[in-house]
């Protein structure tokens, strides 16, 4: 076992872990955040995104010992803090989703996107969300939402 | 699944890092570890211990001395975007680095760890042979150099020793008359690439000269033509004559994406688009 401290969602936390514990696994076993995702733990899906010191990151793709001294976020602390409170507004007033499985790692990943600010273009969120995989939605929605969302900032400033 | 239990080990120095590879050869160095932990959670790799070498502070940086740029090997994929001196004096990586992978992965993964790793599929491996890149190697008796030419072995193979880090590299800064192309077909954005051509060459009053052609996802590892880059040359280039080389060149595998002849077809179609254009002034095609 090997000690770590890092931050999570703005709360500092020292854990003892087995080097083979990816983030995913800590985060949802150990301080039961339950909102990363996991669906095929070998980086093709997306469901696991969370930032990592402020960049997104596949949360199964990073080891546990790797976030040692870090700052994580996840879904979690974003919808708490309401950073994203306008995203996931128009992610239900879109039916950006369906079963849900992919929305937290949907939200973080467009919102690394909204975050540089100005309204993307249609492909460049495409582009954004590629990484992330929809089964339910066609992602035709979700795509309009993550634009809605940029719109209404855009307007707001 | 999950990976298979290993112990962990982070040095911090290079030479610490060698020490513990010969210390361990069953072990596995780990800097981004964006292709490491997939296999890992695959259980197609299952090293005795990993090294971490994600944080030296001797493998970061990117700087212009000399006449060449030198990219440390921990240089991330989101940093090789980002980087004014890449966009600069090496805009062959600009331009192929927005094909690997996906966001949240450039964020993590790096350039050494994906030249060290030589997948065939993979992007940067073929962009340093078109770039005549040196690589630069740390081992337990001191620094190597190696041109990227020789260093690609085989499939996932490179001429690194089990004790061997691979430490930066430097590529020639681009010569004001240079010019390049990069393309891949993916079925998605982000995909591996069912066949890519990254190119560079120097452009003059007499066409170009200098033309590197350098291809992956076809065959066992990325791979130069200069046959067909040859018919390329000069005032009286020839795109079909180039064309006709690839067969002899290019040694294409089939797998679920494409067979043989489907991969030879498509790397004929990505020569006419990618260099076709740097064959004119005007960027069209001859």
């Amino acid at each position: 076992m090997i000690e770590i401290s890092l931050t999570v969602n703005g709360e500092p936390v020292s854990a003892s872990v087995l080097p083979r514990t990816h983030l995913v696994d800590f985060l949802r076993e150990e301080l039961g955040l339950t909102g990363a995702h996991l669906g095929c733990e070998h980086g093709v899906c997306g469901a696991c995104t969370v930032r990592l010191d402020g960049e997104i990151v596949r949360g199964c793709l990073v080891l546990a010992v790797q976030a040692d001294g870090g700052s994580v976020e996840t879904i979690e602390g974003m919808s708490d803090t309401g950073e994203i409170a306008d995203l996931q507004q128009a992610f239900i007033d879109r039916n950006a989703l369906q079963c849900g499985f992919c929305t937290p790692g949907m939200l973080i990943a467009a919102q690394d996107l909204l975050r540089h600010g100005g309204v993307p273009s249609r492909e460049d969120i495409r582009e954004h969300l590629s990484g992330n995989y929809c089964r339910c939605t066609g992602y035709h929605a979700i795509v309009d939402a993550v634009e809605t969302t940029a719109k209404q900032r855009e307007a707001a400033q | 699944m999950k990976a298979p239990a290993f112990e962990y080990l982070r040095p911090t120095s290079v030479t610490e890092a060698i020490a513990l590879l010969g210390q361990h050869p069953e072990a596995k160095l780990i800097a981004g570890g964006q292709s490491l932990l997939a296999s890992l959670n695959l259980r197609l790799s299952q090293p005795s211990h990993l090294i971490d070498i994600g944080r030296l502070p001797e493998l970061r940086g990117i700087a212009v001395k000399n006449g060449v740029l030198r990219i440390g090997a921990l240089t991330r994929h989101a940093e090789t975007m980002a980087a004014p001196e890449i966009a600069t004096h090496a805009p062959l990586l600009k331009a192929a680095i927005h094909h690997v992978a996906h966001a949240a992965i450039r964020t993590r993964g790096t350039i050494g760890g994906s030249l060290a790793n030589a997948d065939p599929a993979a992007e940067l491996p073929a962009c340093i042979l078109a770039l005549d890149a040196t690589l630069i190697i740390a081992g337990p008796h001191g620094e190597r150099r190696e041109a990227a030419a020789d260093f690609f072995t085989g499939l996932f193979g490179t001429t690194l020793a089990p004790d061997e880090i691979l430490a930066a590299i430097e590529v020639p800064l681009a010569a004001a008359n240079a010019v390049h192309g990069f393309q891949e077909l993916t079925r998605r954005s982000g995909d591996y690439a069912i066949v890519g051509l990254a190119a560079q060459g120097l452009r003059g009053a007499n066409g170009l000269s200098a033309l590197r052609l350098a291809w992956f996802s076809i065959g066992s590892k990325a791979t130069l033509t200069p046959h067909a880059a040859a018919a390329l040359l000069g005032p009286a280039p020839s795109l079909e004559r180039a064309a006709a080389a690839l067969a002899e060149e290019l040694e294409p595998h089939d797998d679920l994406q494409a067979n043989v002849a489907t991969r030879l077809t498509l790397a004929r179609v990505l020569l006419r688009r990618v260099a076709g254009p740097l064959l004119t002034p005007s960027g069209i095609a001859a």
